[in-house]
């Protein structure tokens, strides 16, 4: 391998820090200074043809690649779908990967350079298709068990060179001795590239040789970058991570055959690559790229600063202070500036870094007030924003027509979370619903709705929290194989999960066709419906579905939909659990009696909404309170019921009570027709002393035995009313007790005396609401 | 123009040292300052004694170059050592908050004692401060004798301190009334106090400034004007982080004091250090230390500096009418008035601390009962 140890001459490696501003303000000097007619940078090699959009992308982007092929597996039987369904789970938590960059990283500004400056540039990590079927495979066989296994490995071959090096310069904080030697230098110094080289030389000695994926990675980085020499390129600028330096810095110390015996026989899959728009909060939060930085604002604002980047952001969080109602003064920010740079001159530091300018924030602007500071602190060190990629992108087709939908509707993907409220009645905000909702559909959360704030409640209000997070362009393109545009996507994606779906699901499922204005979905998913309907024998199934569907047919009024058709699938299934029902509720122990009983009720809710068949159904339910052998819950709540509805007068309701007090009766029946008669509310006692004086008599008439056993029941009854119910149910009682209903009771003497201050501190509120 | 020369802490005063009850922190820590002075190398600000990096270096502990071991003055944040430092190093006043006994006196006092070698000009604030205490009063015997005269001013800790270049320390800034505390804005802004029955003023000389210390549970009291609030640079000494931590600063006080007080030797029980430390640890955030129990917190504050008393108080018992060894039964009468500062309510939190937590944890059989008893 003589050849090629002459050419190492014409490479110039460039160690950097992952989103280190200082890093990318070295390597745009190194850059103009090399004036390269080829740069590598570290990144998956997939994404070489995207390179020519760099001019359109504004940053936070990243590289995404994804598997290429999402073929729809339509097996018939239950196995090949199992298999299938599990294949498609592992694809959307494994099957793709992410290379976010800032306007500081120095990836983002070698690409920039080399745009403007037309020069090539190509990426030299391991292809993403290697990482992916790795990933994937592992996921397999191991399926989960060993998978942080596969998570600690990456950490372990960075033995944190920077701690060894931070420790041996005396500092305590990696992060922070880097920040000092390169991110915080100004313009104008002399290359740390070579010194960086160097120092990682002497860490990796240590460390030992590179194995596994890294190994493999850099003899990836090492065979671009010879098939580049070979191609004939004289000056080649090399851009990766501080740790690759060395391996590809001394590329003749490393032996062709060794490197291609590595990348032998490696697994592959068939991936695509994109730019998508990413946001600094996810920068903050290392993300696949090992890399994270914890405050991307930071950064940021010392790239971009032209000068003086102390006095500049505590400006700028003085401006945000006032924003926020406090007084800070300009003097406030002088004083803070000269905190922050004795501090960092006592800290030995050659300039103020975060730290520095977060305690004069707090000392001197906040005067003390953690909290506040903590909050400027906060959203400056992060300084929220999201990318933007141009439309000459690619993407998947589903994310085109998300855009034009997003455009036509004026509705703009943010990185903050933002609150909408949604009037149904008007054209444009029905439409902004409908599309949240089909996003929902389809595994889009980028709107959440929230329950109603503030007075305005009714059916045609709607309120969201919106923020889009960069995954949802990963969900998007998980979401492409359902449809072309996110109507025939929501469309397919429903009536696929309608083949599966239990009666419950069902009913919810045709209630978001109804939001979602899915009309083409509807007759798939109410024929689905009819069948499970007609097959499923659990009644309490049929039940729950019920209401959802009555709520449906009223919002498809609302919204102007169709309702027939979704009105006799209600009916229909109203029909069966009419049928079903005297059957459904013998022998139930207490705890399914309760359930019952407001599955009952909820019928009936839903019943009384749809109002065709109302008279059948209480008929039904006038034929089950007479029944023997009904638990006495649901044959109290069947009878309250009808009462309410005017089905039994009071005369017979009467009978009926009496019937279940009367002796011959099992008391815990009694009390449990009694709960069942009551739940909810018990004021229909207060306005009938007969009623009263039956269940009284009862009372008074039981052992002091069984009286005890009930108690509890009893007690679970009535505690159940708020305290003014009780109050006046007790005042019935001892109406009952001075005897008649009609008598008007004695009134105690009013004890004048001790009346007499109540009374003038009434009076004198009376002159004063009166004044 | 003219200056008051107030008499220096002069020779005789330190010859009293020895037998004070409570010296002064640069008394007590001379040799340390002095070893600090010798190797430090570093820019001193004008009037300043040290360099603000020898100022952490004597606060927060170290061993020098030739041996010396410096002792820890502050146990706990170096960040809030560091803005303190430089604060002073900006020639802006430093207003020191926190909760009672998060050693906001102790820190000031050191601070003091190590930029300008003297800790003893200082102002108590309370609700009678008078404004003669920051600006300057009369000998009125001299007044009405020989008239206004620069002999008859009796100046304040504050204008003292200006005229030597020193730091002035107002303890409690914010129980003075608010007028008094306003006097002090001249001070901070023009660096100088006019005196306008002689037509002369007080110019302060380099290295003046002011530490000053404030209560934050006495926050609206009498809250500084925001006049003279911006005139400050504010620090909020936090409780300590760690149980290690404070069992630490009460393990080094406690040592401290007993030595000052001449307290027998008593050899001072980690286990009983530890364990009032995680009673009032607990009391305090309200859970057990293992996050398994809520507990109701008591009325008062207890910071570590009454941790301190408790030991110390035990120590004494122990010595003078124990065996000589600190037991459980020597701190339960202090731990039960440190935390029963109200009769009705903190009595049943303690009963409810002994009975849910001292009771049942192990190794705590002694405490639970010295502390019963001490209750019955």
């Amino acid at each position: 391998m003589g050849s090629s140890r002459t050419d190492t001459s014409k490479v110039s490696v460039l160690g950097v820090r992952h989103h280190g501003p200082g890093s990318a303000r070295a390597v745009v000097a190194a850059l103009d200074e090399i004036e390269p007619d080829l740069v590598l940078i570290e990144g998956p090699p997939e994404a070489d043809a995207l390179t020519s959009l760099v001019g359109g992308l504004e940053p936070p982007v990243a590289l995404l690649v994804h598997l290429a092929d999402t073929p729809k597996a339509k097996g018939k039987d239950a196995e090949r779908d199992a298999e299938a369904a599990e294949a498609a789970r592992r694809r959307s938590t494994d099957g793709w990967a992410f290379w976010p960059f800032a306007s500081f990283s120095p990836e983002w500004a070698a690409l920039r350079h080399a745009h403007e400056n037309g020069v090539p540039v190509r990426f030299c990590d391991l292809p993403a298709s290697h990482t992916l079927a790795e990933r994937l495979a592992a996921a397999e066989t191991t399926d989960g068990e060993e998978e942080e296994q596969e998570e600690t490995e990456p950490p372990r071959e960075r033995i944190d060179p920077l701690g060894v090096l931070a420790a041996a310069a005396g500092y305590d904080d990696a992060e922070r001795w880097w920040d000092d030697v390169v991110e915080q230098r100004g313009d104008g110094e002399p290359s740390p590239f070579p010194a960086i080289a160097d120092a990682m030389a002497a860490v990796r000695a240590e460390a030992g040789p590179a194995t596994g994926r890294e190994a493999r990675r850099e003899a990836h980085m090492r065979q671009t970058l010879r098939a580049a020499l070979r191609q004939g390129h004289e000056r080649i600028a090399v851009v990766c991570g501080a740790w690759h330096a060395p391996a590809l810095r001394d590329l003749a110390d490393y032996k062709v055959k060794d490197d291609v015996a590595l990348l032998k026989g490696l697994p592959k899959v068939k991936t695509a690559a994109t730019w998508v728009p990413w946001t600094h909060g996810r920068l903050a939060s290392a993300g696949g790229y090992g890399a994270g930085v914890t405050s991307p604002g930071w950064y940021h604002h010392l790239f971009t600063a032209p000068d003086r980047p102390v006095h500049r952001w505590l400006t700028e969080a003085a401006r945000l202070l006032r924003e926020e109602g406090q007084q800070v003064s300009s003097s406030h920010v002088i004083e803070g500036v000269r905190l922050a740079e004795t501090l960092s001159v006592l800290r030995g530091r050659p300039l103020a870094g975060l730290d520095e300018v977060s305690e004069a924030v707090t000392a001197v602007l906040c005067e003390g007030e953690g909290t506040r500071a903590a909050l400027v602190h906060g959203r400056m060190a992060i300084g929220e924003r999201l990318g933007s990629v141009p439309p000459e992108t690619p993407m998947v087709p589903l994310q085109r027509d998300l855009i034009a939908e997003q455009k036509r509707l004026r509705l703009k993907p943010e990185a903050f979370e933002r609150d909408l409220d949604l009037d149904l009645r008007k054209e444009s905000h029905r439409a902004r619903s409908v599309l949240l909702h089909r996003l929902r559909l389809l595994g889009v959360e980028w709107g959440i709705p929230t329950p109603h704030g503030g007075g305005g409640r009714g059916t045609f209000r709607e309120s969201w929290r919106l923020r889009w997070h960069p995954e949802m362009d990963v969900a998007l393109i998980e979401a492409a194989r359902w449809g072309t545009t996110v109507s025939s996507a929501a469309v397919a994606r429903t009536v696929e999960i309608a083949e599966a779906a239990e009666l419950p699901t069902l009913t919810k499922l045709t209630e978001q066709c109804l939001f979602a204005d899915l009309g083409e979905a509807l007759p798939e998913v109410l024929a689905r419906l009819t069948d499970r309907a007609a097959t499923d024998a659990d009644i309490t199934h049929l039940m729950s579905a019920l209401p959802p569907l009555a709520r449906s047919t009223r919002y498809g009024d609302v919204r102007g939909t169709d309702g027939g058709h979704l009105r006799s699938v209600a009916r229909e299934i109203l029909t069966r659990v009419r049928i079903g029902l005297v059957g459904a509720v013998r022998g139930l122990d207490d705890d399914a009696a309760g359930r019952f009983v407001q599955a009952i009720d909820e019928t009936n809710g839903a019943a009384t909404l749809l109002g065709d068949d109302l008279t059948e159904w209480l008929d039904t339910l006038a034929d089950l309170a007479v029944r023997e052998n009904v638990p006495g819950r649901i044959a109290g709540r069947v009878n309250r019921i009808l009462t309410d509805a005017g089905r039994v007068d009071a005369e017979e309701l009467r009978r009926r009570l009496g019937l279940v007090m009367s002796p011959g009766v099992e008391p815990t029946r009694a009390v449990a027709w009694l709960e069942g008669f009551l739940q909810g509310s018990g004021l229909i006692l207060v306005h009938d002393d007969r009623l009263l004086g039956l269940i009284d008599t009862w009372l008074l008439g039981l052992s002091e035995e069984r009286f005890v056993a009930i108690l509890p029941l009893l007690r679970r009854t009535f505690g159940a009313f708020g305290g003014g119910e009780r109050q006046e149910i007790g005042t019935a009682v001892t109406r009952l007790d001075t005897g008649g209903g009609t008598r008007v009771r004695e009134r105690r003497p009013v004890d004048e005396r001790r009346a007499a201050p109540a009374v003038a501190a009434v009076l004198g509120l009376l002159e004063r609401s009166g004044a | 123009m003219t200056t008051i020369e107030a008499s220096p802490a002069g020779t005789e005063s330190a010859a009293r040292a020895g037998t004070a009850l409570r010296p002064h922190a640069e008394q007590t820590y001379a040799a340390e300052l002095k070893a600090l002075a010798e190797v430090d190398d570093r820019t001193r600000p004008p009037g300043w004694k040290l360099s603000p990096w020898a100022v952490t270096r004597y606060l927060l502990g170290a061993t020098l170059d030739d041996g010396t071991e410096i002792t820890p003055k502050y146990i706990g944040s170096r960040r809030v050592v560091e803005v303190a430092v430089a604060t002073l190093a900006t020639d802006r006043a430093l207003l020191l908050i926190g909760v009672p006994g998060t050693a906001k006196t102790w820190l000031s006092e050191h601070l003091a004692a190590a930029i300008a070698g003297d800790s003893t000009l200082l102002v108590q604030g309370t609700a009678g401060t008078s404004e003669e205490a920051v600006r300057y009063g009369w000998n009125y015997a001299r007044l009405l004798a020989e008239g206004p005269s620069e002999a008859a001013l009796v100046p304040s800790p504050v204008m003292t301190a200006m005229a030597r270049g020193s730091i002035g320390r107002i303890e409690e800034l914010t129980r003075m009334p608010s007028d008094v505390q306003d006097g002090l804005i001249t001070v901070l802004s023009e660096k100088a106090l006019p005196v306008a029955e002689l037509g002369i003023e007080v110019q302060a000389q380099r290295g003046f400034n002011i530490i000053a210390t404030a209560n934050d549970r006495d926050r609206g009291v009498n809250d500084l004007s925001s006049a003279l609030r911006r005139r400050f640079n504010t620090v909020v000494l936090p409780v300590p982080d760690s149980a290690e931590d404070e069992v630490r600063i009460v393990t080094q006080r406690v040592e401290q004091l007993g030595r000052s007080l001449e307290l027998p030797e008593v050899p001072t029980s980690l286990t009983e250090i530890q364990r009032v430390v995680t009673v009032f640890r607990e009391l305090r955030s309200g859970v057990t230390e293992d996050n398994g129990t809520k507990l109701k917190s008591p009325s008062g504050t207890l910071s570590t500096a009454e941790a301190i008393s408790v030991i110390t108080n035990g120590i004494a018992l122990a010595a003078h009418f124990g065996d000589g060894i600190l037991r459980p039964a020597d701190v339960a009468a202090g731990i039960q008035g440190a935390v029963v500062q109200d009769r009705v309510a903190d009595g049943v939190v303690w009963r409810e601390y002994l009975e849910t937590v001292a009771r049942e944890r192990e190794g705590w059989t002694d405490f639970y009962r010295a502390c019963r008893e001490v209750g019955a």
